[in-house]
């Protein structure tokens, strides 16, 4: 193997790795370092976020439990009560940095994220119904999620046409179905039994309080199988759509299957982090224009995302479970105060440049 | 169908946008190894065609055959492989450098353990070269002249190495001698034996560089062949509704188009 310098003989950005047998990879050391950084800040947060509670641990004791040499008690409380919160945590980011920077990438646009198009409600619609109408428990809200989320894909697609599935289209259906499925929400609220309307409105907020293994357990297969799928299989044909559907299927994308596949491997992303930890607003809408902040690289960014979500998240949750001693905020409550204040931000100085 | 041998033709061709039908019945060949160029007057549906017979846009009936095979049962790869398209107008990802925009071009012909061998380092810095872009190669495409935006597309669609290309409008925005030096370009690459198709505006060009030209008029082809039988005075007063006189160029000898004079189009009323 053969590291070729950061830049190619064609003034190609990156690093080359090429094999005898004509094998060859191509990355940006850029966008590596990044995901890198994002994914250790992610762990320590972790790692500090499980040390914390009402029986605070030190890092050291921590990593030395979850190596598995801790002392049984250490071991209960690490493995089985908090390890599940921090995991759900990490793997929620994760998913809702990599579902945003998809929807970022397909439709060309900043604003393109879960929250905007109206997934996240879907897939809180699924959920609320699932509680309002069942009672049932992680299995069933997780299906209801995934159920929801698909649907409203299914729905925006379909009203925003074939060949208009991408761009401004996309987000002004999405924006109009958001705003219906709200009010069904809000509708749905009004219907249940006063416990169950406790529990879907924290879920509501979004929360990692009391995650378990089973709650986690839906979104960590997700990003499991769709991790590897969009970022290793589908990552390149997406950086060629973002130069518009002539181009890209002149270059041999089939430009509807990818875009179907990328926008259902999104969606169900979106409704499994949903699932586990309620629409946790912003996530998805600030990690990929952080991390294409930090690579400076164009394209969609999946991986850097993906580390990027899921430190934002991990950090959000330990704002939150920091921020009022002996008073827990759901993480969905510091997401969102630091998400719209970057929405603004973003729509200030976007509009500065001529972009919205 | 006019040529039976021509690799890429279109036979029957009805070309719509949902309901709206802009071509109908349309046949089509593209001469093989020719400079083909296509004239007529803006949205009488050039863009369209070109983009049926590449495949962009599925006919409503009616069928494209590119080497004896209907164009729908080509693989997507396979067939970008083959043919090229310079789209009218496409999206420059933001920030992206003009070395990994050409770059791109190099798609169908990777793969996902084959991401950027010697050889598409190779036709990269020559398709740079050959547009003129190589001195730009880190520049960011967006801050660009409109002229070196396009060279830089041009570079990318001769990246992908096909042998046939068709380019949709690649002298917009060009000054004078940019024009000339893509035609040129475009005409060694005819002359190294690619088809090349282009959509022109500016007739005297047409004349001058193709081998074959096809004049379009409300979706319909009204003329076809070469230049000395498209460009007369009646087929471009019968396809662009302007009275001109056609003489020889003194510098080849083809066609050159001169619009009448202001007063004469006036007297006759058009
Ligand atoms: N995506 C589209 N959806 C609907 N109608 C379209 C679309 N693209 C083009 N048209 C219509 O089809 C007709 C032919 O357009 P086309 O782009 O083929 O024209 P053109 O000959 O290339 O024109 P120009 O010289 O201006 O590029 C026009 O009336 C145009 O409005
Ligand atoms: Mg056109």
């Amino acid at each position: 193997m053969k590291p070729a310098g950061a830049k190619g003989a064609a003034g190609v950005k990156g690093a080359v790795i090429r094999t005898p047998n004509g094998m060859s990879l191509r990355f940006s050391p850029r966008a590596v370092a990044v995901a890198v950084l994002c994914l250790a800040v992610a762990l320590g947060v972790g790692v500090l976020l499980i040390g914390s509670g009402d029986f605070p641990m030190g890092p050291a004791d921590v990593v030395r439990t979850l190596l598995g040499n801790g002392t049984p008690a250490d071991s209960l409380i690490v493995n089985e009560i908090r390890l599940p919160r921090a995991a759900a945590g990490l793997a929620v980011g994760a998913a809702l940095g990599l579902a945003g920077a998809i929807f970022q990438s397909l439709t060309r646009n900043p604003l393109g994220s879960p929250d905007v198009l109206g997934f996240s409600q879907g897939a809180a619609t699924g959920v609320l119904g699932v509680i309002v109408l069942t009672g049932g428990g992680s299995a069933a809200v997780a299906a209801g999620a995934a159920a929801g989320g698909l649907l409203t894909g299914a729905v925006v697609y379909a009203v925003a046409g074939r060949h208009g599935a991408h761009g401004q289209r996309l987000i002004l259906v999405g924006i109009g179905v958001a705003a219906i499925l709200t009010g069904v929400n809000g509708y749905l609220l009004t219907q249940a039994k006063i416990t169950d309307a406790a529990r879907a409105v924290l879920w509501l907020t979004g929360s990692l309080n009391g995650r378990d293994w089973a709650d986690a357990a839906p979104v960590l297969a997700a990003l499991a199988v769709l991790g590897p799928l969009v970022v290793v299989g589908c990552g390149r044909a997406l950086r060629m759509l973002e130069m518009g559907d002539d181009a890209a299927h002149g270059l041999g994308v089939p430009i509807e299957r990818a875009r179907l596949i990328m926008l259902a491997a999104a969606v169900l992303l979106t409704s499994f982090a949903a699932a586990a930890a309620g629409p946790v607003s912003f996530v998805a809408l600030t990690a990929p224009q952080l991390a294409r902040r930090l690579t400076r690289a164009p394209g969609p960014n999946l991986l850097p995302s993906m580390c990027m979500g899921a430190a934002l998240l991990v950090a959000a949750d330990w704002a939150a479970q920091r921020a009022f001693t002996g008073h827990q905020l759901p993480v969905g409550v510091v997401t969102g105060l630091l998400g719209g204040g970057y929405l603004v931000w973003l729509l200030v100085t976007q509009r500065k440049t001529g972009r919205i | 169908m006019k040529d039976a041998n021509a690799r890429l033709s279109g036979t029957g061709l009805t070309l719509a946008y949902d309901k709206r039908t802009i071509a109908e019945d349309l046949d089509v060949a593209v001469p093989d190894g020719s400079f083909t160029v296509i004239v007529g007057p803006n949205a009488c549906g050039k863009s369209t065609l070109l983009r049926a017979l590449a495949r962009i846009l599925k006919p409503a009936s009616g069928t494209v055959v590119l080497d004896g095979e209907p164009i729908a049962g080509w693989p997507a790869k396979k067939l970008a492989r083959t043919l090229g398209l310079l789209p009218q107008s496409s999206i420059a990802p933001e920030g992206i450098t003009v070395a990994d925009l050409v770059s791109r071009g190099r798609y169908p012909h990777q793969g996902l353990l084959r991401q950027w061998s010697r050889e598409d380092e190779r036709v990269v810095t020559e398709s740079m070269e050959a547009t003129g872009v190589a001195a730009l190669a880190d520049r960011p495409v967006d801050e660009l002249s409109g002229g070196q935006r396009q060279r830089v597309w041009i570079a990318m669609a001769l990246a992908q190495q096909t042998p046939l290309l068709l380019l949709d409008e690649p002298t917009t925005y060009l000054d004078i001698a940019h024009q000339i030096e893509v035609l040129d370009l475009c005409a060694r690459l005819h002359e190294e034996g690619r088809t090349v198709v282009a959509v022109l505006h500016d007739l005297n060009h047409a004349a001058r560089y193709a081998t074959h030209m096809i004049a379009m008029r409300d979706g319909a082809i009204v003329a076809e062949g070469g230049p000395d039988t498209v460009v007369t005075a009646e087929l471009v007063e019968e396809v662009f509704r302007l009275p001109c006189r056609v003489i020889e160029c003194p510098e080849t000898g083809t066609p050159l188009v001169v619009p009448a004079a202001r007063a004469a189009r006036v007297a006759a009323g058009t």
